[in-house]
């Protein structure tokens, strides 16, 4: 039997793959574009929706940077909030390990759980700038190594929490008056980063452990997931850097005794589909003009460079000088451990096709990873997921909130054809859907 | 008279949890709660109260010992609901000021501004257990601190202008960055750099609750819009807030006519409104939505049913000006 394709709808973010100036586009803060693409997901049978997370506000040369959507919503109140107008989506929140603490998440993510019926996920990160600091009551407060062993601590707690009721102990016998058993949720931990006692006051939800989900892709990063994620949330959409990640994470499996099929990599991908593939090719380079505007191409440079380079013109050549590596030019979004080779490449693309700054970005940053007809994405996704470049996708749309509607009206029951995607749901849970035990 | 509801497990009762009428499962579901507020929303009520605490509720087999997170469950009711308040209560003592202003805007977001909370402290060693991060303090400490929380809540619910979000095409910007503001809060146990991460929310100030269970909440209850008292023949008068006063009711039991009374002589006194517990959410709702509400409306104590807008509409509080406004920072 074929591989079964996992899907996710990411709710269109805070860069520049979000195109807030086109006419079509909605609200990005009112409860009525969350619905509109959490119901556009249901309807596709989607395994999940995926909210991101920001906990300041992106800066750039010192000012909050105004070319992006800037602002969104708290993740897990507006997925509360979706659990009563959808029925099977799971519910995916990114919640900082950073700055909340255990008790706290294992109280919102349990309850989560319990009032979906069993759909909720933590995409687990971690952050330990000061940047992002000076909005908490500890600021910067963590070394940046100290980071995953924090997230790490904290998971276990926020798991020894969800098991810390037996199934046995929620009684409900109301004739004998007993509700719960005594002593159940006692809990108690002590760690490098938490010193915590008491009673965990909900007992096991639907799921039992609301599903685990993990997007770091340093090597510590892998190794956390490999350990402790039930999915991964990845970069690596493209084919060959799919499948060479696919076969890395897997390998890391089999020492924490897991089986290949127990972690789900989910690559994150944009798609853009038309009648045919000619047109989908027109439209994908239309979208990334709209995505990537001089001043947006600047940005974006300015994040690879390390530098200030307000004094280049985006529609001219490339900046001359060398990239800058750990600068503050640009605060709140992850930059790049090692920008020489990535510079070299784009210099060198440019100077094969002729282009300038921005055309080097729209080109280099910005292409999707599926364009064409219906039917040539839905063999393209199949393709992948076959061949171990991915176990499914998460679709990252342009538009708010109609960019999935396309996919799913069009690719979808392709897919379904092919009976590599479920026509219906087969179980009330995510767990269900992603095929995970507890 | 504004009439709020309390929304607590099965019941303010211990015991209503054991009544055949109660199916204890759906409180963990969130279905009781949800079946109560939409009930007491056809009625008329103006709002509904969550109870929370950081810790767990207190372990005696006999009674409800689990709670779900109130934000949590106020945000599932939300889209099932169309015009009567939410109000989650929320504890500022080992939270973070930042996530809990961003949530109780969310809240007013996805409700389409009818959000609000009970802004409570954490005094126990229990609380302070389960997060491990401070030693317990006494209540004047942690209501002192909870004023500062309320304070950095409103300013960076001010952190965005209402119309800081200009989608200017021409220029490429999505926001006015001159309308989005640092709130530079300083306190004596937090700071805060702002703007918030949420643009402001539909009533501007989502409406803060406090319940005035102690002489430093009372104190601490001058900063909030809506004030919840216990029942108590000592009424405040130098509030500037609207006052409720919290009963405890069955009147699946002991009928309406006195709690009809009872409402009459608060009104005669003075007092805004009246916060109803009931002892059972299954028998006594539907009491107090069938028969007390539409008495209270015939006495033109209570307006008319279908009332929409706003939470602060509602409770007639206007929507607050933006305090950054015009101020050059």
């Amino acid at each position: 039997m074929s591989k079964q394709i996992h899907l996710a709808a990411h709710f269109p973010g805070v860069n520049n793959t979000t195109v807030w100036a086109d006419p079509q586009a909605g609200s990005q803060i009112e409860f009525g574009s969350f619905r509109h693409l959490a119901e556009t997901a249901e309807r596709g049978t989607f395994d999940f929706f995926f909210l991101a997370e920001g906990l300041r506000l992106r800066e750039v040369k010192g000012k909050i940077h105004d070319l992006d959507v800037v602002g969104r919503p708290e993740s897990l109140t507006v997925l509360s909030a979706l659990a009563a107008v959808t029925s099977h989506l799971g519910l995916a929140a990114t919640v900082n390990s950073t700055f909340n603490e255990p008790y706290e998440l294992a109280k919102r993510l349990s309850t989560l759980d319990h009032v979906s019926g069993g759909r909720a996920a933590w995409n687990v990160v971690t952050s330990w700038d000061a940047f992002t600091g000076e909005n908490f009551r500890r600021g910067g407060y963590l070394d940046k190594a100290d980071r995953y062993v924090r997230a790490q601590e904290s998971l276990r707690i926020v798991r020894k929490l969800w098991d810390s009721w037996t199934e046995d102990q929620l009684v409900l016998d109301q004739a004998a008056g007993a509700f719960a058993r005594e002593g159940a949720g006692a809990f108690a931990d002590e760690g490098a980063h938490f010193d915590i006692r008491g009673r965990f006051g909900l007992p096991p939800s639907p799921q039992g452990r609301p599903v685990i989900i993990q997007a770091g892709d340093s090597d510590q990063g892998r190794e956390f997931a490999a350990s402790d994620a039930d999915v991964i949330f990845s970069r690596h959409g493209t084919f060959e850097a799919g499948k060479t990640f696919y076969k890395d994470v897997k390998a890391r499996l089999s020492k924490y005794g897991r089986t290949e099929d127990s972690l789900k990599i989910m690559p994150a991908v944009t798609v853009v589909v038309a009648d045919t593939d000619d047109e989908a090719i027109d439209k994908a380079a239309y979208i990334r003009e709209q995505q990537v505007s001089g001043p947006t191409a600047l940005v974006l440079a300015e994040l690879l460079w390390g530098r200030d380079l307000s004094a280049y013109d985006p529609d001219g050549p490339l900046p001359a000088e060398d990239p800058v590596v750990g600068s503050s030019v640009t605060q709140g979004r992850v930059g790049y451990n090692d920008p020489f080779p990535v510079v070299a490449e784009w210099r060198a693309q440019a100077e094969a096709h002729g282009w300038s700054l921005r055309q080097t970005v729209i080109n280099q940053q910005n292409r999707q990873t599926f364009i064409g007809s219906p039917t040539t994405v839905a063999e393209a996704v199949n393709h992948h997921v076959q061949e171990d470049a991915a176990d499914g996708f998460v679709l990252v749309p342009h538009l708010t909130p109609t960019g999935l509607d396309d996919f799913v009206d069009r690719v979808v029951p392709l897919l379904r054809e092919r009976g590599v995607f479920r026509d219906e749901y087969g179980g009330t849970t995510l767990r269900d859907h992603l095929g995970l035990q507890v | 008279m504004i009439v709020g509801l309390e929304i607590d497990g099965a019941g303010a009762d211990p015991a209503a949890w054991r009544g055949a009428e109660v199916d204890p499962r759906a409180i963990l579901t969130g279905e009781l709660a949800l079946r109560a507020v939409q009930r007491a929303e056809a009625a008329g009520v103006d709002f509904a109260t969550f109870v929370d605490t950081l810790e767990a509720p207190d372990d005696v087999p006999d009674r409800v010992s689990v709670r779900l997170d109130a934000l949590g469950l106020a945000a599932r009711i939300a889209p099932l609901t169309e015009r009567i308040g939410l109000l989650p209560t929320i504890t500022v003592t080992h939270t973070e000021p930042f996530h809990v202003q961003a949530s109780v805007a969310t809240l007013d977001h996805v409700s389409g501004g009818r959000g609000g909370w009970v802004a409570d402290v954490s005094s126990s060693a229990a609380a302070a257990a389960v997060i491990g991060r401070r030693e317990p303090a006494p209540a004047a400490e942690t209501w002192r601190e909870a004023r500062y929380v309320v304070d950095v809540s409103r300013r960076l619910w001010d952190s965005w202008e209402d119309d800081a979000i200009i989608r200017d095409a021409s220029t490429g910007r999505y926001v006015d960055r001159e309308k989005l503001h640092y709130v530079e809060f300083e306190s004596p146990t937090f700071d805060i750099k702002g703007p918030s991460i949420v643009p402001r929310p539909p009533q501007g100030h989502p409406v803060t609750a406090i319940r005035a269970s102690s002489p430093e909440a009372l104190e601490a209850a001058a900063d909030a819009d809506l004030v919840l008292l216990p029942d108590s023949d000592e009424l405040p008068t130098q509030l500037n807030a609207l006052v409720v006063v919290s009963v405890e009711v069955r009147p699946h039991l002991d009928g309406v006519e006195g709690l009809v009374a009872v409402i009459e002589g608060l009104a005669a006194a003075g007092v805004d409104g009246v916060h109803l517990r009931p002892a059972s959410l299954e028998l006594d709702v539907p009491v107090i939505a069938d028969e007390l509400l539409p008495r209270l409306r015939d006495r033109g104590l209570v307006g008319a049913a279908e009332r929409g807008g706003s939470l602060r509409g509602r409770l007639g509080l206007g929507r607050p000006g933006n305090s950054y406004v015009g101020s050059g920072r």
